[in-house]
């Protein structure tokens, strides 16, 4: 290969890179990822999971999830997953949505117990999955210390 | 039965995207509280709700203790005809919770 057409290629390349990794914010092998997914992929991005930076006590935080997508009956959000990293419950909560929707965003209060990384997974009618993922700093934990 | 409270729009044009708000009095307990003496208070969460929309389905979540107590739901729907908004949910102890509000269409 010439260095012309390596330029060429590694141009190429670069759209399908700005893409996103596939399963960037989720590991495979997690039984409770899988057991949403069925080992299909998770795309980062088209998701945008909202908490605080840092939360002062994990009794009560607000958390939003916002989904980009059109909502028609064509194209819509089947289902946004809440997963926990280290609550003793680390399925949060489901939200099902559909083409009624008109806008697929959920909001809710959270507990958490201590500093962690939330997850949001969507998955889409045509079967993709797509995720956010947030880091947030908890200065006191909820759930195995009273309240 | 639970108390709730529903904020929604009080009128809206069809096809309008509504946001609808509930809010429901409720412990959602984790099951890792304790009492003064020592004993364990048992888990009681909501883990079921479900809003209808002139009888048919249009939001259903599934909850867990990592709700915060007296748990706060906020949703879009998609405005049809004037009807009802039936809210249900079930708790851990089977308990049923219900609220209606009417999303007036004009």
């Amino acid at each position: 290969m010439n260095r012309r057409r390596f330029v060429a290629l590694a141009v190429l390349a670069v759209p399908a890179r700005a893409f996103g990794q596939a399963n960037a914010h989720v590991s495979t092998t997690d039984p409770l990822v899988f057991s949403l997914t069925k080992g299909k992929n998770v795309y980062p991005g088209r998701v945008k999971l909202e908490l605080p930076k840092i939360a002062e006590n994990g009794h009560s935080v607000a958390m939003s999830v916002r989904v980009e997508s059109a909502m028609t009956a064509a194209e819509h959000v089947r289902a946004v997953h809440l997963i926990s990293e280290k609550n003793p419950v680390r399925e949060l909560a489901s939200f099902w949505l559909g083409p009624h929707s008109g806008r697929a965003e959920v909001a809710s209060r959270i507990r958490l117990n201590g500093s962690q990384r939330m997850l949001a997974i969507a998955e889409l009618s045509d079967g993709s999955f797509w995720s956010d993922a947030v880091d947030i700093e908890v200065q006191e934990a909820a759930c195995t210390d009273g309240g | 039965m639970a108390l709730s409270r529903i904020q929604i729009p009080p009128e809206a044009r069809r096809g309008e995207v509504v946001e609808v708000r509930i809010l429901i009095q409720h412990p959602m307990e984790t099951g890792f509280r304790h009492e003064a003496d020592g004993r364990r208070v048992p888990r009681n969460a909501i883990h079921s709700f479900v809003c209808r929309y002139n009888g048919a389905e249009v939001f259903r979540a599934t909850l867990s203790a990592g709700i915060a107590a007296n748990p706060m739901l906020r949703f879009f729907l998609r405005a049809g005809e004037t009807g009802d908004l039936d809210f249900w949910w079930l708790d851990d102890d089977d308990m049923e919770g219900t609220a209606k509000a009417r999303l007036v269409v004009t």
